[in-house]
Parts: C-alpha cells; sequence; structure tokens
C-alpha cells in the first residue's frame, strides 16, 4: 500500500510529465489558451492514460519481455520480442482511443460532444506514450502499480495544463514585449513553473 | 508542378530554407517540442537525435507520399503511425549498436519520436499531397530547421552548465581558480523551455511579422 502512495504522489509531482519529462508539450501549449477546454483535455488524458498503462503493462510482461512467452510452453520460454514494443504499444494506444471513443460517444454522448476533437488528438499525445514507454523502463512489480502510474502521471498532466491555461488567461491582460507575445511568453511561464515544481523534489519517498 | 522542373529549382529549395528561419517548425510551427527539449543538456545527444528524427522524417515522408493514392482517407492515422514506428525500430536498433552510450542517454526519447507532432504534423500537412522528391526535401529541411534549434539550445546549455562543448572542455581551468562557477539550473529541465522562449524572443524580434497579434 505505502508503496502505491508513493508511486501517485511521485509521478504527480517528483516526475511530472510537462516539467520533468517535456511530454505532451505539443497539446499542452496549443490547447492552453483557455481553462475551460484546458480541462477537458486534461480529463480526457487521465483516462486514456489509466487504460492504455495497464494494458500495456499486461502486453509487455505476458508477450513481449524475453521470457515472457514461458506461459506457451518450454519452447517459448527464451524469444525476446521487446524490439517489438515501440509498434505493439502505438497500435494499443490507437485503437484503445479509438475504443474509447466509441464507447464515450455511445454511454455519454454529454461527455462526447465536450470531449468531441480532443479524444482522437490524444492518441498522438507524446505523454501516452511516453508512460508506456516509462511504464517499461521502471519494470513494476504487479498492474496496479503500473495504473497508479498512469493515473498519477495523468493527473500531474492535468494540474499543469489548468495552471498554464488559468496563467494564460490573465497574462492577457498585462503589457509583454510584443515579440514575446503568445508562445515565447507561454515557454518562459512552463519555464518558471517547472522551477517551482522542482521545490518537490526534495520530499524523500 | 510540372515534369522539367530540375530537382532544385528555387520552388525545391525553398522547402529546405524555409523551415529554417521564417516557417521552423519549432519556434514557428510549434511542433515537436516534446522531444527537442528533453535531449538538449549536451551537444553530442542533440545531434544523435537531430540525425534520427532526419531519417525517419525523410523517409517516412517519401514512403506516405509514394503511397498517398492508395491510403484510404479514413485510417490514415493508423497507417502513419505503423510506418512511422517501424522506421523508428530501425533507428532505435542501428543506435543501439553504434552508438550504445548515447543511445542509453536518449532513452525513451528515441521511441517518443514515433509521436512527435513533427512528423505527424509534416506528413499530414505536405507529404499526403506532394510528390516524393518534394517530400523528401521538406523532410530534410523540417528535420534541419529543429536540429538547429536544439543544437543552439544545447550549446548554450552545456556551455553554460558543465563549462564545455561537445564534451570538452573549454572554459580554461583558471577560470574556475578565480572563483567561476558553472551554473547547474542550466542543466535542469526547466532552463530549457526559457532558453526556447528567448530564442523565439530574439527571432521574433528580427522578423516582426512573425509577432503574434493578440
Amino acid at each position: 500500500m505505502e508503496n502505491i502512495i508513493n508511486i501517485f504522489v511521485k509521478s504527480i509531482f517528483l516526475e511530472n510529465m510537462v516539467f520533468a519529462y517535456f511530454l505532451g508539450m505539443c497539446s499542452y501549449l496549443a490547447v492552453s489558451k483557455s481553462v475551460k477546454t484546458a480541462t477537458g483535455l486534461g480529463l480526457a488524458v487521465i483516462f486514456v492514460l489509466g487504460i492504455t498503462v495497464p494494458v500495456n503493462y499486461l502486453l509487455e510482461n505476458f508477450v513481449l519481455k524475453e521470457g515472457a512467452l514461458a506461459w506457451l510452453g518450454p519452447n517459448f520460454a527464451d524469444i525476446d520480442l521487446s524490439f517489438l514494443s515501440f509498434i505493439m504499444f502505438i497500435a494499443v494506444i490507437a485503437s484503445m482511443v479509438q475504443l474509447v471513443e466509441m464507447v464515450v460517444e455511445k454511454f455519454a454522448p454529454a461527455l462526447y460532444s465536450s470531449l468531441g476533437i480532443f479524444l482522437p488528438l490524444i492518441a498522438v499525445n507524446c505523454a501516452i506514450l511516453g508512460g508506456a514507454l516509462f511504464m517499461q523502463q521502471k519494470e513494476f512489480l504487479n498492474i496496479g502499480e503500473a495504473t497508479t502510474y498512469g493515473i498519477g502521471s495523468g493527473i500531474g498532466w492535468f494540474l499543469a495544463i489548468i495552471g498554464i491555461a488559468a496563467i494564460r488567461e490573465k497574462i492577457q491582460y498585462s503589457h509583454i514585449p510584443a515579440p514575446l507575445k503568445g508562445l515565447g511568453m507561454a515557454f518562459i511561464i512552463t519555464g518558471l513553473m517547472g522551477l517551482a515544481f522542482m521545490g518537490f523534489s526534495g520530499i524523500k519517498l | 508542378m510540372s515534369d522539367k522542373e530540375t530537382l532544385f529549382s528555387k520552388k525545391n529549395l525553398k522547402l529546405i530554407t524555409d523551415p529554417l528561419g521564417s516557417q521552423n517548425p519549432i519556434t514557428v510551427q510549434v511542433l515537436g517540442i516534446c522531444s527537442a527539449l528533453a535531449v538538449t543538456a549536451q551537444m553530442k545527444p542533440a545531434f544523435v537525435m537531430t540525425i534520427s528524427v532526419m531519417a525517419v522524417l525523410a523517409l517516412s515522408n517519401v514512403i506516405i507520399s509514394l503511397l498517398r493514392n492508395s491510403i484510404p482517407n479514413r485510417i490514415r492515422i493508423i497507417v502513419q503511425l505503423v510506418i512511422v514506428a517501424s522506421l523508428v525500430i530501425l533507428v532505435d536498433q542501428v543506435l543501439k549498436a553504434f552508438v550504445y552510450d548515447v543511445s542509453k542517454q536518449l532513452s525513451v526519447f528515441v521511441g517518443l519520436i514515433i509521436t512527435n507532432c513533427i512528423i505527424m504534423g509534416r506528413l499530414e500537412a505536405f507529404a499526403l499531397g506532394n510528390k516524393p522528391w518534394p517530400a523528401f526535401l521538406d523532410g530534410i529541411g523540417n528535420a534541419a530547421g529543429y536540429g538547429i534549434i536544439l543544437i543552439i539550445v544545447a550549446f548554450f546549455r552545456e556551455l553554460l552548465g558543465s563549462g564545455s562543448i561537445w564534451g570538452y572542455q573549454v572554459i580554461p581551468e583558471g577560470f574556475y581558480n578565480f572563483g567561476y562557477a558553472n551554473n547547474g539550473l542550466m542543466v535542469l529541465s526547466p532552463m530549457a523551455l526559457i532558453t526556447v522562449g528567448i530564442i523565439i524572443w530574439v527571432q521574433r524580434t528580427k522578423n516582426r511579422q512573425l509577432i503574434e497579434e493578440k
């Protein structure tokens, strides 16, 4: 239990997807102009990360890893398919996103129309594939830890995009040098927010 | 485009030169930022990353452009992802074979080339509607524009953060004896963002057409 809480807090604050690894920056900068759309995208990312990381975890441990195919019989025990992981992960992500989109459309039309365009965009959000690749690197012990990691890093991303969207809404009324307006300022704000988040790195878990 | 057009006509050359400046993928089109920042603490990984992106982007542009008339529109994203993912696997295996230490340093970011928006963006915006040769040039040009920013950022971060360039110490010992210290902050990730912010500022001061209205 303690371990799971550790992973959760760590993935939100210490190893924040945006500030520590710059993942999902493209949509982060493009969709952060208003808090409302940022909330929608953030929720969708939490949702998709929470599903794809455990699915990819199962894939990694029962199909791809060296010796993972042992459950098929002794002949398969030393097959190493890990070079296929990129293509398998991205296929899982693209199809999961498609599936989630169809389920949401069928059962929650209101949520679907508010998330609308963001759901398909998520398939190519680096944060999602990044989540899967970091999961592979961290070698979690069980699927509970992997799910926690997925949801935690989704929440971290959510916090980051809400934060910058709020700041960008405010900053429209400030006098900024013209060449720095928009993109330039967004970069610098993100950098400063990243510095602030580094304050968490003192936490010992 | 007529068939008589030479391989390096003005229009084709523009495909290479535009992304270096006024159409730069990172500072103007806002594509491919994710991987750009994480690998720029030193120049060597930044350079390897540039070469990898260039290979993947140019090849996938050509392949998609060759297939552009036979890909059904509805499933094009999946087709693109599969092609890009296969190319990235190739690049990853090559890096692991020849420059293992750099490949360890880049860790997940080689895999993340798949979802690098620069690739999807150029495939969607250019390769789907153009012939292979211009698509190839567009790939090279955009990857070069991406690489330039990467290398500039890496140059400053390595120089100020570690006092070296390409792994060689350039700031003389004497400076340190007089109390000069490396700026440890430059090695940390937030400074990459601020450096890019400053590059954008400088670029837009020089080229005022790029300034955003709002």
